[in-house]
């Protein structure tokens, strides 16, 4: 497919989709499936028919989970062709959908409106979410008329491998899995290995408490990730693509299936992609539920059909990678970011966000918050913006205490940082990290030394059990949380506790281990006092006659049991 | 995977151990040219003529100016490198990691097959493992005694998965695997058949002579009698050309 081609198609499509009067769109990600969407979408079919003034089709995460199943409405005014308005109602059941047909030419249906002026819509910026809500995620020819492919097309025929490299070095892209390593140096240390064998993996295996970015945009806009991936391997060279994505996601399995069926079908992906030289292939690996198979090393070990454990590094994957080869391996958002700073170029990429972290970032708010669902927003943003503007802040009246983010590899953000710019370095500074991008609200009613205990019970769970200190140093930092959470512990077992903490951090051979202490040290740095008012022996000493009585009374009574 | 240590390149650098100047061969790891050396840097899972592993972490070493360690046996060496192997730091993480390995299993050393041969004991005495200040964990593990002339004891595996590589990168059987994962891992024969069922296994023994400890046995032997005998293992590799 040429360029003029590719253009003559989104033509052709756009002219189709502006035959129909008024679009409705119904939210079919998974949130809102798990809220009956697909009855909605089923109901709302049912009462359109054939009616060719109306065009019913599924599409990706609108972002607002929290009112799911979510429909919008899109009608071309009267007046002129071109202008459109929106109206977006949530909640919606099957039982709605004639109300909602019959409103159609005349008034909303009010009870069901969710108003789209508040902060959590109006605030966003969006790049790798510009489609999701808006296209049918199980169509190619959506995403094209969306300008979809059209930066793939344009780099195969009029830039070269080098030119593409520039602009994602111009971009100032990080990566967006967690580590925020620079996208254009990775790419660049992959393309300057000697020709031959190279790949491109997609790491999906999103397995962070809270998160769901990665499976959201797989969801939404799975060609997006696809042209994201081709375009890395005509900049490094590589003629062969994995997605390695956890099987915990099959919706999202399945349209990145039906993706890749479609791209090949239409010479976008396979051999001689656009009659060019470049051929790319890609291949769908599905992860068996080991978290720590997001990490890299232990990702193509589990590609290579062996046991998903980490190895040391160096030699890292750029070099010595799948099967021995170099290998390029990215986030879900990180190549989906890929496509528009083509299109749009480098500089424009730029533009946005901070000094040091530029674009934009997907957050997944959970938690104690009031708009539980997917956001997309400027670097520098501050995380008060975040949770209490975009979010709309702690429901039920409560306090908000702190927000989590990084999952088990981050750590808790008290109240006092929360005008910060979110930003790689700032959350580094204040002890977290900005992770994949879930975030997790809490309110007053949280106990933070719970918290701990729960992310080290999944870190003790998720060890692979390759190392000595993460496999047998989570076990014990597990048990000691809860011999604190249990009030049976002593200020020993504290400072036994951070022993463990730091030898674990800087001993243990993946980011796994290396990082399972940092929700303890982010809860010990800003909530020292929780853990210590839960110790036996400072609790004692540092209240009043009657718990010193109390104290007295269990003492005796472990006498007695002994 | 060719670990650190086994290309054959011919380049040679100077680096710093301890103070101490030294040369290398640029392909040799910082553990490699310590022992060479006469160094000592306590190790547990590296074994020469097996690939690395980098698993127990007891090889740990410092770099002057950085707060990051580097797995000796994983980390080759660099032309001016600057090595501190016996720092305070180290000497307290060690430590740890030998008490978290003591805690972890049952390990009963007045009653074990391999007392007063036990790299486990002598790593305990080297760091000056006195005392355990972690709970023993005391969970239960099985012991398989099926094979005619081998016997497994859980009990007192420390997961160095020396006998998975040995077994797969020497004899060529790939009897043992590791299976489970976090802190119940366990070596297995066979997708866990009993040792004595295994269709793949030899009978070679090379898995208990390089064992460590007194998880991997001879039949008939009693408290302190289980000598182990690993010269075939560098013997072997010589013979191979893998330097």
């Amino acid at each position: 497919m040429h360029l003029d081609e590719l253009a003559d198609f989104a033509a052709e499509v756009r002219k189709e989709q502006q035959e129909s009067k008024h679009c409705i769109r119904v939210c079919m990600a998974a949130g809102c499936q798990s809220s009956g969407a697909a009855a909605v979408l089923d109901g709302l079919k049912g009462q359109v028919d054939d009616d060719a003034n109306v065009h019913v089709k599924g599409v990706g995460c609108m972002g607002l989970c929290a009112a799911g199943p979510l429909v919008e409405i899109e009608s071309l005014e009267a007046s002129s062709k071109t202008a459109s308005s929106k109206t977006l109602y949530q909640k919606v059941t099957a039982d709605d959908a004639e109300a909602i047909v019959d409103s159609l030419d005349a008034e909303p249906v009010e009870r069901l409106r969710c108003s789209t002026d508040i902060p959590f819509f109006a605030w966003q910026k969006k790049v790798v979410l510009e489609n999701s809500g808006i296209i049918d995620p199980e169509e190619i020819k959506e995403y094209i008329a969306a300008d979809g492919y059209l930066g793939l097309v344009t780099a195969l025929t009029e830039l070269t491998p080098a030119d593409v490299l520039r602009e994602i070095k111009a971009s100032g892209l990080r990566g967006r899995g967690g580590g925020g390593y620079l996208t254009g140096l990775k790419w660049s240390t992959v393309a300057k290995m000697p020709p031959g064998q190279k790949y491109v993996i997609c790491n999906s295996d999103e397995g962070d408490p809270g998160a769901f970015m990665d499976r959201a945009v797989l969801e939404s806009d799975p060609h997006r990730v696809l042209e994201g991936m081709v375009l890395a391997g005509y900049a490094v060279g590589a003629d062969h693509g994995f997605v390695y994505i956890r099987a915990e996601y099959p919706l999202a399995i399945e349209r990145l299936k039906k993706a890749i069926q479609q791209a090949t079908r239409q010479g976008l992906l396979g051999k001689n992609i656009c009659e060019t030289r470049l051929s790319f292939d890609i291949e769908i690996r599905l992860g068996a539920g080991a978290f720590v198979c997001g990490e890299e090393t232990a990702l193509m070990a589990s590609i290579e059909g062996s046991r998903g454990q980490p190895r040391p590094r160096p030699p890292y994957p750029a070099a010595y990678g799948l099967f021995g080869q170099p290998t390029l391996i990215n986030n879900v958002e990180t190549l989906a970011n890929v496509p528009s700073i083509i299109r749009h170029g480098g500089d424009w990429f730029a533009a946005m966000g901070t000094e040091r972290s530029k674009g934009t970032k997907v957050f997944a708010l959970a938690g104690r918050i009031q708009n539980t669902g997917l956001i997309e927003v400027p670097m520098g943003i501050t995380l008060r913006d975040i949770i209490e503007t975009i979010g709309g802040g702690v429901p039920d009246g409560k306090t908000f205490k702190a927000v989590q983010t990084g999952g088990p590899s981050g750590g808790c953000i008290p109240e006092q940082f929360l005008d910060l710019p979110v930003d790689y370095d700032t959350l580094r500074d204040v002890g977290s990290i900005m992770g994949s991008g879930g975030m997790i609200v809490m309110d007053q009613s949280s106990s933070m030394v719970e918290v701990a205990r729960y992310f080290m019970e999944f870190c003790m769970d998720e060890s692979c059990g390759k190392c000595v200190p993460c496999r047998a140093g989570t076990d014990q930092m597990y048990h000691l949380l809860d011999k604190i959470v249990k009030e049976k512990a002593t200020s020993r077992d504290l400072a036994l506790l951070e022993e463990l903490c730091d030898m674990v951090s800087a001993t243990s051979l993946c980011g796994l281990g290396q990082t399972a202490p940092n929700p303890v040290l982010s809860t010990l740095r800003y909530f020292r006092q929780e853990y210590e008012e839960k110790l036996q022996d400072l609790a004692v000493a540092g209240s009043g006659q009657a718990d010193l009585a109390r104290a007295d009374s269990s003492a005796s009574e472990t006498e007695e049991t002994k | 995977m060719k670990g650190p240590g086994t290309a054959s390149s011919v380049r040679v650098v100077t680096l710093k151990i301890n103070d101490h100047d030294v040369s290398a061969r640029e392909s040799e790891s910082i553990l490699e040219v310590a022992r060479e050396n006469g160094i000592r840097i306590p190790s547990l899972c590296q074994m020469d003529g097996l690939s690395i592993a980098g698993a127990c972490r007891l090889c740990m070493v410092e770099l002057k100016g950085s707060s990051r360690l580097l797995a000796g046996c994983a980390t080759r060496v660099a032309e001016g490198m600057e090595v501190l192997t016996n720092t305070e730091r180290l000497r307290k993480y060690r430590r740890m990691i030998v008490e978290l390995l003591l805690a972890e299993r049952n390990h009963v050393c007045s009653v074990c097959v391999s007392n007063g041969r036990c790299e486990l004991q002598d790593l305990a005495f080297e760091c000056g493992v006195d005392h355990v200040r972690f709970p023993y964990r005391s969970a239960v593990y099985q012991v398989d005694a099926s094979h005619d002339w081998y016997r497994v004891d859980h009990n007192r595996c420390v997961l160095c998965l020396r006998c998975v590589r040995v077994c797969d990168e020497i004899e060529g059987a790939h009897t043992w695997d590791a299976m489970g994962r976090g802190i119940n891992c366990q070596v297995v024969t066979d997708l866990k058949r009993p040792w004595g069922e295994s269709d793949s296994c030899t009978g070679c023994g090379k898995c208990v002579q390089i064992c460590p400890t007194g998880a991997l046995v001879k039949h008939g032997t009693s408290a302190g009698e289980m000598e182990k005998d690993v010269h075939f293992l560098p013997y072997l590799s010589r013979m191979r050309h893998w330097e």
